[in-house]
């Protein structure tokens, strides 16, 4: 590799630019990883954890909160958008042009990345006067396996960080959205999923406008 | 033949761009834009978003071929999943006499099938493919870093040197 250039700084990058001693960079590491690499689940809990202390350390309400955990997770669904199309194989690169598409993209890949499973439900709003609104359902989110919500806060949903990076995964494909979680699991008896949730996707006008135009060319 | 490759942000904006020759047959790697047509080149790049937007919604490739015409230039486009644009502008070198035909003989058959002649010929598409290919996947690993957000100048100079690369490579 020639062109790796060396530990010496040429004249025209800026002063104070350094690379690694051993050479390496971002650009020589494979973004293909084995199906193996998995992380623990404890030590992403106290992460996790971390991450909601330090989000609530400065908030005044729930809804502050989760618009915090939200943010969190934007970047990550942006970014996670491009690793995923390219560990796809050659020949089935594509870009989601519909929202289905979209939705069958993070029900499948993006939940089978994060959570080594995929997501347990897709529906479409049965309201008629919500056709922009879209859920995705999970029955157990992982983040949540060990948050204990405290009763005052019981609107709470911690899966909001989530929600983030499924924003992040529609506003990066041209899909803006408002993506919220919400905790459907109820407390009677006999409900199979306390922890279940709701990720309630609503798009932007201009993306039905766009979704009916291109269906209309079809 | 001359290049002129950018990456274009969701914004309209530009994160990095690049120009440079053809290292094929002879060529010296530099390109040979004048020095008004340096500034035009940037128009003409961005000019053929309008026609990105169109074409991305009818097919759901990242490579998009060639796009736009303007005069002697061609846009190709390779469009990534997060809505970054790859763009690259090629100029075949224009010869005397309106094609290969006013050169020698020797020298026409080889330069009719040079992929810097044919910008629209099945063999510059698959070189153009892969040299978006390449830069794609670096242009993936430049967001990997946790401080980059998204629509950030690449300021990298390894990335700069794998473009360069990539484009000594494949163009």
């Amino acid at each position: 590799m020639s062109h790796v250039p060396t530990g010496k700084p040429t004249g025209k990058e800026p002063a104070g630019l350094r690379y690694p001693t051993n050479g390496k960079t971002i650009y020589h590491r494979p973004l293909n990883r084995s199906k193996t690499s998995e992380l623990s689940q404890s030590s992403f809990a106290y992460l996790f954890s971390e991450m909601v202390t330090y989000a609530q350390r400065r908030v005044t309400g729930i809804q502050e909160l989760e618009k915090r955990l939200n943010n969190q997770g934007h970047p990550i669904g942006l970014k996670l958008l491009d690793l995923l199309l390219i560990r796809e194989p050659a020949r089935s690169q594509t870009r989601p042009l519909n929202i289905i598409s979209l939705l069958q993209f993070i029900k499948m890949s993006l939940w089978q990345h994060l959570f080594g499973r995929q997501a347990d439900r897709l529906e479409k709003s049965s309201n008629p006067d919500t056709p922009d609104e879209y859920m995705i359902i999970d029955n157990e989110p992982l983040v949540n396996a060990y948050i204990s919500v405290p009763r005052e806060m019981s609107q709470l949903n911690c899966a909001a960080f989530v929600a983030g990076i499924v924003e992040g995964v529609c506003d990066g494909a041209a899909f803006p959205a408002r993506v919220t979680a919400h905790s459907v699991g109820g407390n009677e008896d006999g409900e199979m999923w306390p922890g279940k949730t709701v990720f309630l996707l609503k798009f932007q006008p201009e993306v039905l406008e766009r979704e009916a135009l291109i269906a209309s060319k079809v | 033949m001359s290049y002129y490759f950018a990456i274009i942000g969701t914004q309209d904006n530009p994160l990095f761009e690049y120009e440079f020759g053809t290292s094929k047959q002879g060529g010296d790697g530099q390109a040979h834009f004048n020095d008004q047509a340096r500034h035009l080149n940037q128009f003409v790049l961005h000019s053929s978003l309008d026609i990105v937007e169109e074409v991305q919604w009818t097919n759901g490739q990242l490579y998009l071929k060639a796009i736009d015409k303007f005069f002697n230039n061609y846009i190709s486009c390779f469009i990534t999943g997060s809505n970054v644009k790859l763009l690259l502008l090629h100029q075949p070198p224009s010869s005397p006499g309106g094609g290969a035909s006013g050169l020698g003989a020797a020298a026409s058959t080889r330069s009719s099938t040079s992929i810097a002649a044919n910008p629209t010929s099945p063999q510059t598409e698959e070189a153009v493919k892969n040299f978006f290919t390449e830069v794609y996947e670096n242009y993936v690993k430049a967001t990997m870093s946790p401080f980059y957000r998204a629509n950030m100048e690449i300021r990298s100079p390894v990335f700069r040197a794998r473009v360069v690369a990539a484009g000594r490579k494949y163009l």
